[in-house]
């Protein structure tokens, strides 16, 4: 008799290359993305042990993490010790016979967004990449999650990973999200309710109503931030939505490849009766623009409410965590949300740095212009949405409002690169951590939606979005 | 890989849970191409003042903890990125052993590739040894992985549990891709067995599945 499976279960089982008894997976990995922060010493592992890589023809480089957002210094970068990094990735590619997307190319971007605008990523699929917002592409119903560098170099090596069988977990949205809010705050939102580790070990499945609702690139926000509640990957199964974005895209499958594709993925979604670990619905129909106030993805608030304190507290150690970040943050409990007050804002990431986060961030600012005391770095995440976005006049709504239209890369999310906040200056950002020091030492961080974000640089100040004027 | 068998050594308490990659190694350190280097720059924005000099208020910085091998923290230790330079830089500081709740993923996978040996205690246990560790510095236990057993000599003496393989490749310090490399002739016929195609032609290998 036939088991119903998950989705999860399904592309699982169907990477098996060997189980045995009380040993990790042997899991065959179809799609390896590579970058130039945690692959050098991968390849190096490799020569010392005169190994090859297995598949260049599965594997696929960009250069985003180090890469300066200015046209002049993208090609002629002052940090030495970066540059040296993106030169060793061109070495190894080359040597390897791995395609390499790299700057000026027209395709070069953060490895998240060229992965599915590419048409690399689809339905069925295992990814890995040495980063852990890899749970990205899982919006496309593929298995995606990122490893560490040994585990590059493992991938490099065998095409394979050695995994336990993670366990799984559905998240069914219902309702519809409400005018002003987007799938962003919605993953603010269920992070806030689990935790930062309530997906630990596990594989989320998001499914339901809400989520048949939205767009590829909404899927991709929340899949991308399934890492922020511990998860090992979020996946959203395909549908009509997900075949429509990849037709025509240059590595989907052409013609009669196409439709034998389509019959391929049409089943991969959670059977009637499959079981999961965990399974939690959150109706979506109240929802209401999140920001974080803290200083991990889960310490967030409704725009409306007020900044907890350490009354708010289950226990001694979440007592001593919020004084902690509300003494980071310099931030006092019960103070307005909508009080808080901003030197920066950042819209870019592989959470938020697609097309369709830059149309929304662009809707709210058209015709406004930028709070004198904010400062505005507008990213987009790769060089096609860049050209997209000027193709659409994007660009001129956001250097008319006064904000910084800049190169792709990952850039503010990170820091690496020289976008980073001074200490205490305290930012809007569209990306995921709000980690002490993620955008530079002593550097503050909220973690808004690309729209709260645009709003909150008019205004110098957050503001509840779902009440904004729009201008023509 | 170093194997991990019995050690011995100073514990340094760190009392936060969700301690971040981030944290481990901030970005600024990430820059290098070798595995080495990064030691220095441990838990660098809390060890040190920006103008590079020690923060005496950190554990790390402390006299009766400067040489500890044995970090005790919060839960979901290791949390945020999937930066392997976190394990590399807590090993190169000394650091064998780490006593907490819970870990995330990739951590515990980036930990268990460097000889970095995990204990997964109770919290009542992890506040005992950390209470322990503040009050009568330098205080040392002895990690015995063979025997699942952390003890401190006074009283205090418990059995971890461990998932087998993992305690396995820690004791003898295995190199994962080449135990994987033995089994080349099942990832071939696993290629040969799919219709494994470029990416243009669209990868397939459902097709065949279950």
């Amino acid at each position: 008799m036939y088991k119903p499976k998950t989705l999860f279960e399904k592309v699982w089982d169907s990477h098996v290359v060997l189980e045995r008894e009380g040993e990790p997976t042997l899991l065959y990995i179809d799609l390896h993305l590579v970058h130039e922060v945690t692959s050098p010493q991968a390849f190096e592992g490799l020569r010392l042990a005169n190994r090859t890589v297995r598949r260049p023809d599965l594997t696929f480089a960009t250069i985003d993490h180090n890469i300066p957002t200015t046209s002049d210094e993208r090609f002629h970068i002052k940090d030495q010790i970066a540059a040296q990094q993106i030169a060793t990735l061109r070495r190894n590619c080359a040597g390897a016979g791995i395609p390499l997307f790299d700057v000026g190319s027209g395709r070069q971007g953060i490895v998240h967004v060229i992965g599915p605008e590419l048409g690399l990523t689809q339905p069925g699929m295992t990814v890995v990449c040495g980063d852990s917002h890899t749970s990205t592409h899982g919006a496309f119903g593929a298995l995606a999650f990122g490893v560490g560098t040994s585990e590059v170099e493992h991938v490099l090596a065998t095409q394979c990973v050695s995994q336990k069988k993670p366990r799984s977990m559905r998240i069914g949205i219902s309702g519809a999200l409400p005018d002003g809010t987007s799938s962003k705050d919605l993953i603010l939102e269920i992070i806030r309710r689990l935790g930062t580790d309530g997906g630990t070990g596990h594989v989320i499945e998001y499914a339901g109503e809400a989520i048949r609702g939205l767009t590829m690139e909404e899927r991709m926000t929340m899949c991308n931030m399934s890492i922020e509640c511990g998860a090992r990957a979020g996946m959203v199964a395909p549908d009509e939505t997900t075949f429509a974005y990849l037709d025509g895209r240059p590595y989907a499958p052409p013609g009669e490849a196409w439709d034998k594709a389509i019959a391929r993925w049409q089943p991969l979604a959670t059977d009637e009766g499959a079981h999961f670990d965990k399974d939690i619905t959150i109706d979506a129909s109240h929802l209401a623009p999140i920001v974080t106030w803290g200083t991990n993805p889960g310490m967030s608030a409704p725009i409306t409410a007020t900044v907890p304190g350490p009354d708010n507290a289950q226990d001694e150690s979440e007592r001593n965590a919020i004084l902690a970040a509300l003494d980071y943050m310099g931030l006092q409990p019960g103070t307005r949300i909508e009080d808080i007050a901003l030197d920066r804002v950042f819209i870019g990431s592989c959470t938020n740095g697609r097309l369709e986060d830059l149309r929304s961030a662009a809707k709210v600012l058209r015709g406004y212009k930028v709070h004198n005391r904010v400062t505005v770095l507008v990213v987009p995440g790769s060089e096609a949405v860049k050209q997209a976005a000027e193709r659409e006049g994007l660009d001129s709504i956001f250097t008319e409002a006064g904000a910084q239209w800049r190169e792709p890369g990952c850039s503010m999310c990170l820091g690496m690169n020289p976008d980073i906040l001074a200490p205490k200056q305290r930012c809007a950002s569209t990306s995921n951590r709000n980690f002490e020091g993620r955008q530079g030492r002593g550097a503050r961080t909220h973690l808004v939606s690309p729209a709260v974000a645009a709003a909150a640089a008019v205004a110098g100040h957050f503001v509840d979005v779902r009440g904004w004027e729009y201008r023509k | 890989m170093e194997p991990f068998r019995s050690h011995r050594g100073i514990v340094a308490p760190l009392h936060r849970e969700n301690i971040d990659t981030d944290q481990i190694i901030p970005k600024q350190h990430l820059k290098r191409i070798e595995r080495t280097g990064f030691g220095t720059y441990l838990f660098s924005d809390w060890r040190y003042h920006p103008d590079g000099s020690p923060r005496h208020d950190f554990v790390l910085n402390q006299e009766h903890y400067r040489s500890a091998t044995i970090l005790v923290a919060g839960k979901n230790f290791g949390c945020g990125s999937s930066r392997e330079h976190a394990a590399w830089a807590l090993s190169e500081f000394g650091i064998r052993a780490i006593i907490a709740p819970s870990y995330a993923d990739i951590f515990r996978i980036n930990a268990g590739n460097n000889g970095l040996l995990l204990i997964e205690a109770a919290g009542t246990t992890v506040q005992r040894i950390a209470a322990q560790a503040q009050a009568r510095p330098p205080y040392e236990l002895t990690i015995d992985l063979e025997n699942q057993t952390i003890a401190d000599g006074d009283g205090l003496s418990e059995r971890f549990e461990i998932e087998p393989f993992r305690r396995h490749r820690l004791l003898h310090g295995l190199d994962e891709i080449g135990m994987t490399l033995t089994h080349e002739a099942e990832i071939a016929r696993f290629e040969a067995a799919v219709l494994r195609c470029t990416p243009s032609q669209g990868y397939s290998n459902l097709g065949t599945a279950t």
